[in-house]
């Protein structure tokens, strides 16, 4: 049951991109094709999943102990580099079909806040490890949902006759007001 | 006149946020009032300030193989010292502004500066283009917050001009508020910048 909670809560009621502004960089520099945004969304998945994980066990059973957690930043960041670097080499060499899917999408998600956001979320919600991977799935979930819905009103929206200072970035801004207006809807759900 | 320009292109010309459109997540987080734009402004400042002085004087020393790595990591030690310092002499705005302190790391505007200008110009000019873009981040951050504050609390700075009993319009200090603001205050700047 509770599981549940995180998971509705992480996708709908606190979509990691509409209500708490992790990954904003990506929700509107690669949503202009829903294409790119499947791939967007599972490479982090990919991504989100096993940095959590890794991030945790070296917070528990490393920092703690040794009495480091202010290293907390330091590390996680480096972690997250290193993992990505790691997953881009391991993809090339077992998987190229995926590497080709998710390959351009990898280098970007170094720098993409929701991983790191979401590595440290789940010590401020005290949640253990399988709670903390589920916390991590659904809002990788959540992120490539908000990014689809997103990219297909962006394929729209190129069609649309907008006003001419609104143009590009300003009416993308507006739109993805209206749609977090969409999600707040959800509130309360859990 | 050279460094004067250095300084002043933050402000309008090259604005992190509203031109650039760097580091969009904290200025969508934390500006639902306008001491909090203001708080995440100068912590940014500072981290930009310092680590743009930093690498400019290490960049003869680093490997061009490791650089970014060595950036990073140089950000994120006074990310982690701004983080403390906030925490121990600022618990409450430290509180309000929450994991988007640790995350100055990830924001793209440092890493930028870093990479774009510190990496390649001398200390001096570092330290002002440091200082001229974190100035201007904070100033997009306390106009957003301040025009998110008075539409949705009907208060500046903390300080309540409507009725006591009256609210403001409550989304513009939600989620949806600020991705609507930020679009409509680019709009804006977009066409300043071309008139002049």
């Amino acid at each position: 049951m509770e599981y549940i909670i995180i998971i509705i809560s992480a996708i709908f009621v606190n979509n990691i991109v509409l209500a708490q502004f992790l990954g904003i960089c990506p929700f509107l520099g690669v949503s202009n094709k829903t294409e790119t945004a499947f791939g967007m969304g599972a490479s982090v998945l990919f991504v989100m999943t096993l940095a959590t994980i890794v991030t945790f066990l070296v917070h528990t059973y490393v920092l703690i102990p040794l009495n480091l957690a202010y290293l907390q930043t330091i590390s996680f960041i480096l972690i997250i580099a290193a993992l990505v670097q790691m997953l881009e080499i391991i993809l090339k060499k077992v998987s190229p079909t995926l590497y080709q899917a998710l390959g351009i999408f990898l280098p970007l998600i170094t720098t993409n806040c929701a991983v790191l956001g979401v590595a440290i979320l789940v010590f401020q919600k005290n949640f253990g490890l399988t709670e903390s991977v589920v916390f991590a799935v659904s809002s990788a979930i959540g992120f490539t949902l908000a990014l689809v819905i997103f990219s297909g009103i962006r394929e729209q929206l190129a069609l649309a006759d907008v006003p001419k200072g609104m143009k590009g970035i300003p009416i993308a801004l507006v739109t993805a007001g209206i749609l977090a207006l969409a999600f707040m809807g959800f509130a309360g759900l859990v | 006149m050279n460094q004067v320009n250095n300084f002043t292109k933050g402000f309008l010309k090259e604005n992190p946020i509203l031109v650039l459109l760097l580091g969009a997540c904290p200025t969508l987080a934390v500006t639902s009032s306008a001491v909090n734009g203001l708080g995440m402004g100068l912590a940014t400042t500072f981290v930009l300030f310092m680590s743009n002085v930093f690498i400019s004087m290490i960049k003869g020393f680093v490997p061009d193989k490791v650089r970014i790595p060595a950036f990073i990591v140089v950000i994120a030690s006074f990310v982690t010292i701004v983080d403390l310092l906030m925490q121990g002499y600022t618990p409450a705005l430290s509180k309000q502004l929450g994991i988007f302190i640790p995350l100055i790391v990830v924001n793209c505007i440092v890493l930028g500066r870093a990479e774009a200008f510190a990496a390649k110009n001398n200390v001096l000019s570092s330290m002002i283009d440091g200082l001229g873009m974190g100035l201007g981040f904070t100033m997009a951050l306390v106009i957003l917050g301040g025009i998110r504050e008075i539409l949705g609390a009907g208060s500046i700075f903390g300080f309540k001009f409507i009725a006591e009993s009256a609210d403001g319009i409550l989304v513009f200090i939600l989620a949806p508020g600020a991705f609507i603001t930020l679009g409509f205050l680019i709009a804006i700047l977009k066409k300043i910048n071309k008139s002049s």
